[in-house]
């Protein structure tokens, strides 16, 4: 029997009033893998996060973490789920009340009852894995650019070193360079510290360096899943499209044409 | 034509229910936090000052105004049938039982109020409130209950100080404008005013400021949609106070009255 996948999503259906996000969708990742979920923008990528996160709830379907069905689950025993999870949000979503090391350093206070002493120099380390320095501690999130804030909530994804972590474009917005760092900090999240990670990206090119598993999304389904190494030779019609940014295939962009 | 007529009164009644239902659903679920620990206490005394200290200024300058007002008007009143000595106990006994901390209560429901939604509002759509939930911090506890408690427990002192500074008012308009003897005014003040008169006044200000700080916090809470939605959160955040604050005074004059 092959192992428990570390995160499964079974016949998750989403719809916000008549509009269907998510269709009887299927996902799973096994221990230590890194999946990467590609897929047109508004087709339900940052909704099948936060439907594992618990911050909304699926209409049908199980979620299962570590074999553990946590769908229903709430309280207590959601804190416990999470405590083992990390998030960073599509847009950064940093307390902007508090400091940048106190976001950083805001689980590590709060869900482990960390001292802030030694909480503050944990924070500034993961600042500098993401390569902003120990100057930028003591200011506010709003002074900073939204890619050194997107950094920001990186660092505070990882702070706590989850099992899971989940992150939602992580490179949108970064030159090609930072991107570069992030995409490598996010592989070694994986190798080094043997984390299971879910990430959403629309930059192929940075998918493939993540990703063990790439899996495409469409109409709330995947059309498509497998190695990453396979993306360019799988000759699957919604893949290849997606891939070159075609306008005609089988994904259809709904715009009106002149 | 008739019965469409039924049909928007049933739409309206329905819309008001589910309201009321959701409103004390939050509130269940605010006071269980209020008295479950983990505490912040670190937030408590931030709001603490933010709800009570820097309230200040403008409840002093309420109970002032009001307190100068209300001897004019009353001596204007008293003075037609020769009961000029019944001032100073009407002033006290209108400020302590009523203006104060109705007064107050409207002034803090503007300032407080509006603050709380706008600030838990746009922690709502920049999705800060996912992100307490995500690193295990339950919001209503970091949130919600340190704002009850301290506009609760504010609010009442905020009124007492009102009191004795709209007094003052009505002394200095008295002794220096209608001519009172300085030592009469402060006899009568005191003569008849009953220990009750302040304490009902001060039971009045703690609902007062738990109704601020929850419709404060629901209307944040609820709110959807980006700037609009922060600020017509805001909006309603304000009128609800006000209206449960005039509805609820004539109720607790009911139950205090004897
Ligand atoms: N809270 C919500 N209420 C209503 N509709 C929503 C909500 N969140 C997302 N949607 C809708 O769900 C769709 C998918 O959104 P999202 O998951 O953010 O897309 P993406 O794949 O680009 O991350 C969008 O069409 C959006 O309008
Ligand atoms: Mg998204």
């Amino acid at each position: 029997m092959a192992e428990t996948p570390k995160i499964e999503l079974r016949n998750i259906c989403k719809s916000f009033g008549k509009k269907v996000i998510l269709d009887n969708l299927n996902i799973s990742v096994a221990k230590g893998e890194s999946l990467v979920v590609i897929g047109g923008s508004g087709t339900g990528k940052s909704v099948m996060l936060k439907c594992i996160l618990g911050l909304l709830k699926p209409e049908s379907g199980q979620i299962l973490i570590d074999g553990e069905d946590i769908t229903n689950a709430s309280g207590h025993r959601r804190e416990q789920v999470l405590r083992k999870t990390g998030m960073l949000f599509q847009y950064a979503a940093l307390f902007d009340s508090l400091t940048v090391w106190e976001n950083v350093a805001f689980g590590l206070i709060q869900a482990h009852g960390m001292k802030r002493g030694p909480a503050k120099e944990i924070a500034i380390q993961k600042l500098s894995l993401v390569g902003l320095g120990a100057d930028l501690a003591d200011k506010r999130p709003a002074e900073l650019s939204i890619g050194m804030q997107k950094r920001v909530g990186l660092a505070r994804a990882i702070a706590a070193e989850p099992e899971i972590i989940f992150f939602d474009e992580p490179t949108t917005g970064l030159d090609p360079i930072m991107g570069d760092v992030i995409d490598t900090l996010i592989r070694d999240c994986t190798q080094d510290l043997g984390a299971t990670t879910l990430t959403i990206s629309h930059d192929m090119e940075s998918a493939q360096k993540i990703a063990d598993r790439i899996a495409l999304l469409y109409k709330g389904n995947v059309v498509w899943a497998g190695p990453a190494t396979d993306i360019n030779t799988c000759g699957d019609p919604y893949v290849e499209q997606f891939v070159h940014g075609d306008v005609d295939g089988p994904i259809k962009v709904d715009i009106l044409k002149p | 034509m008739e019965k469409n007529f039924l049909a928007t009164i049933g739409r309206v009644f329905l819309v008001f229910m589910s309201a009321v239902g959701r409103i004390t659903i939050f509130t269940g679920q605010s006071l269980r936090h209020c008295i479950v620990p983990p505490f912040y206490l670190r937030l408590l005394g931030k709001q603490f000052m933010d709800i009570g200290y820097y309230s200040l200024p403008v409840v002093g300058m309420t109970a002032l105004f009001t307190g100068m007002v209300l001897a004019l008007q009353i001596y204007v009143g008293s003075s037609r049938f020769n009961a000029e000595s019944a001032v100073a106990t009407i002033v006290v006994i209108g400020l302590t039982r009523e203006l104060a901390p109705v007064l107050s209560g409207l002034m803090i429901a503007g300032r407080v109020g509006a603050a709380i939604a706008a600030e838990i509002g746009t922690m709502r759509v920049t999705e800060q409130i996912d992100a307490l939930v995500t690193l295990s911090t339950n919001p209503f506890k970091y949130l919600v209950a340190p704002r009850l408690i301290a506009g609760m427990v504010t609010l009442p002192m905020l009124v007492l100080i009102g009191d004795i500074i709209g007094v003052s008012g009505g002394f200095l308009v008295s002794t220096e404008k209608l001519g009172f003897n300085p030592g009469n005014y402060l006899k009568n003040t005191f003569e008849f005013l009953e220990i009750r008169d302040v304490v009902s006044g001060l039971i009045k200000a703690g609902v007062f400021g738990f109704i601020v700080s929850l419709m404060g916090c629901y209307h944040g809470f609820n709110s959807t949609g980006g700037a609009q939605g922060v600020g017509r959160a805001t909006t309603n955040a304000v009128v609800s106070s006000f209206v449960l604050i005039l509805i609820s005074d004539y109720f607790l004059t009911v139950l205090l009255i004897d």
